[in-house]
């Protein structure tokens, strides 16, 4: 096994990735189904810089005796997307609030019960509607 | 080990700051990879505005989670069939620190070679964030732009009628007060010095915007709510932000008009890495610039929105 502690950091990001995933499909609360997107969205984060480490590397920025850098790639790519990952998940927050006042609950089963209630009060109107124009 | 805590409990509160607890684990583990400025900007959105953004819209929500559905079988089956596939992946992937890792091919020695030569600073991460994909950048930005743009379409900024500036939701802290007296000063500071020592040590726009943004946020927190609002109103930062944008896309016209290709900063000065210098500076000020305010309008649609229901 000489060679788990260099794919270490992939497993730990497996497992994390899977847990978010696993809170996005299986939890009904919306607050915590957008927590799980974020530790998904944390755990790629992971993946980036380990794929961009280089041992004996050192961090991005030039100085002076040092030869090896760690690749500067992934970090711009996921500094960039921490900071959209924010604005995104704000958003995320933000329908998260519209629902609940909509609906009075932020809980996925609740908002599906609601709507089949309501599908069905149109369509008794709708039933109503064409008696009448039958009539 | 913190995940697996987020995902059993059912207090969405403590939910959100174990949240925070994970996201600031995560930056430590960013700088024990060199990844100094991805660690920075982790550590200052992740622990800090994601957290206090989550509380916000728990306060427009519920704090406690309904009592969770049985059927959690058909999701662990789907997530250990995934799980099982990725593991089998990883098991190819190149091992941590391997030198000939297809990510240190091809793009990567010409930016560690050739990238203070070209653009002109030490900080390569900034180099290539402005200069060799200040395309992505842009684009990036106009992402956060435009999200900020979504957030207020929803939400809109309330004047909450019963929001009294100096009335705390927390009370009366005199401790906390003197404390976020002395700490404000000095973080509006540090934001300056990452937004503006970008160049040369770990920082950038991107790191500075949300630094400023976390210093009214303290504020608003502390010294109640509506009192941030008096200092930066939110008709300012409507503006600010979009001249964050136009500052970005108005350097790349700029070239443009200078016959160089979009974003070409070269055309900025008569010595090519003196533009580049300074075309990097002038679109990580546009980055801060829109950053800052995209977080505080974001921070003021929600926290001025009365609860209903």
């Amino acid at each position: 096994m000489s060679f788990l502690p260099g794919i270490f950091n992939y497993l730990i990001v497996v497992f994390l990735m899977m847990a978010g995933f696993y809170v996005v499909i299986a939890q009904g609360n919306l607050v915590k189904k957008l927590v799980g997107l974020g530790l998904f969205q944390a755990s790629v984060f992971i993946l980036y810089i380990t794929m961009g480490n280089l041992s004996g590397g050192q961090a991005p920025i030039v100085g002076e005796g040092v030869t090896t850098y760690s690749s500067p790639l992934p970090h711009v790519l996921i500094l960039t997307a921490i900071v959209v990952g924010v604005a995104t998940t704000a958003v995320g927050l933000a329908l998260v609030v519209r629902i609940h006042e909509a609906y009075g609950s932020a809980e996925e089963d609740h908002i599906h019960a609601e709507d089949l209630a309501q599908d069905e009060a149109l369509l008794d109107a709708d039933a109503t509607r064409e008696d009448q124009a039958g009539r | 080990m913190i995940a697996v805590a987020a995902i059993a409990l059912s207090d969405l509160f403590a939910v959100v700051m174990l949240f925070g607890v994970y996201s600031l684990l995560t930056a430590a583990l960013f700088m024990n990879l060199d990844a100094v400025d991805v660690a920075f900007t982790e550590a200052a959105v992740g622990a800090g505005v994601t957290t206090v953004l989550m509380l916000a819209s728990l306060r427009l929500t519920k704090r406690w989670e309904a009592m969770p559905r049985h059927h959690h079988f058909p999701g662990l089956l789907v997530v250990g069939i995934t799980g099982a596939a990725l593991v089998y992946a990883v098991l190819d992937a190149p091992l941590l620190g391997d030198p000939s890792a297809p990510v240190h091919q091809h793009v990567t020695p010409h930016y560690i070679e050739q990238g203070q030569a070209e653009v002109g600073m030490p900080n390569l991460v900034t180099a290539v964030l402005a200069s060799y994909r200040g395309y992505d950048t842009f684009g990036e930005t106009v992402v956060i732009f435009t999200a900020g743009l979504a957030v207020l379409l929803l939400l809109g900024i309330q004047d909450d009628t019963r929001m009294r500036p100096g009335l705390s939701a927390i009370g009366d802290q005199v401790v906390l007060r003197a404390v976020i007296k002395m700490l404000i000063p000095l973080i509006l500071l540090f934001g300056l010095y990452v937004q503006f020592h970008g160049d040369f040590g770990a920082g950038g726009g991107f790191q500075a915007g949300v630094i400023f943004a976390t210093a009214f946020v303290l504020y608003d927190l502390v010294f109640g709510e509506g009192s941030a609002r008096a200092v930066v109103p939110p008709r300012w930062l409507h503006r600010l932000a979009a001249i964050g944008v136009l500052l970005y896309g108005g350097v790349g016209v700029y070239s443009l008009l200078a016959d160089r290709a979009f974003l070409d900063y070269s055309a900025l000065a008569d010595d090519p890495v003196h533009g580049q210098h300074l075309g990097v500076l002038l679109v990580e000020l546009g980055v801060g610039i829109a950053v800052f305010s995209v977080v505080l309008l974001i921070f003021y649609a929600f926290s001025g929105r009365v609860r209903r229901r």
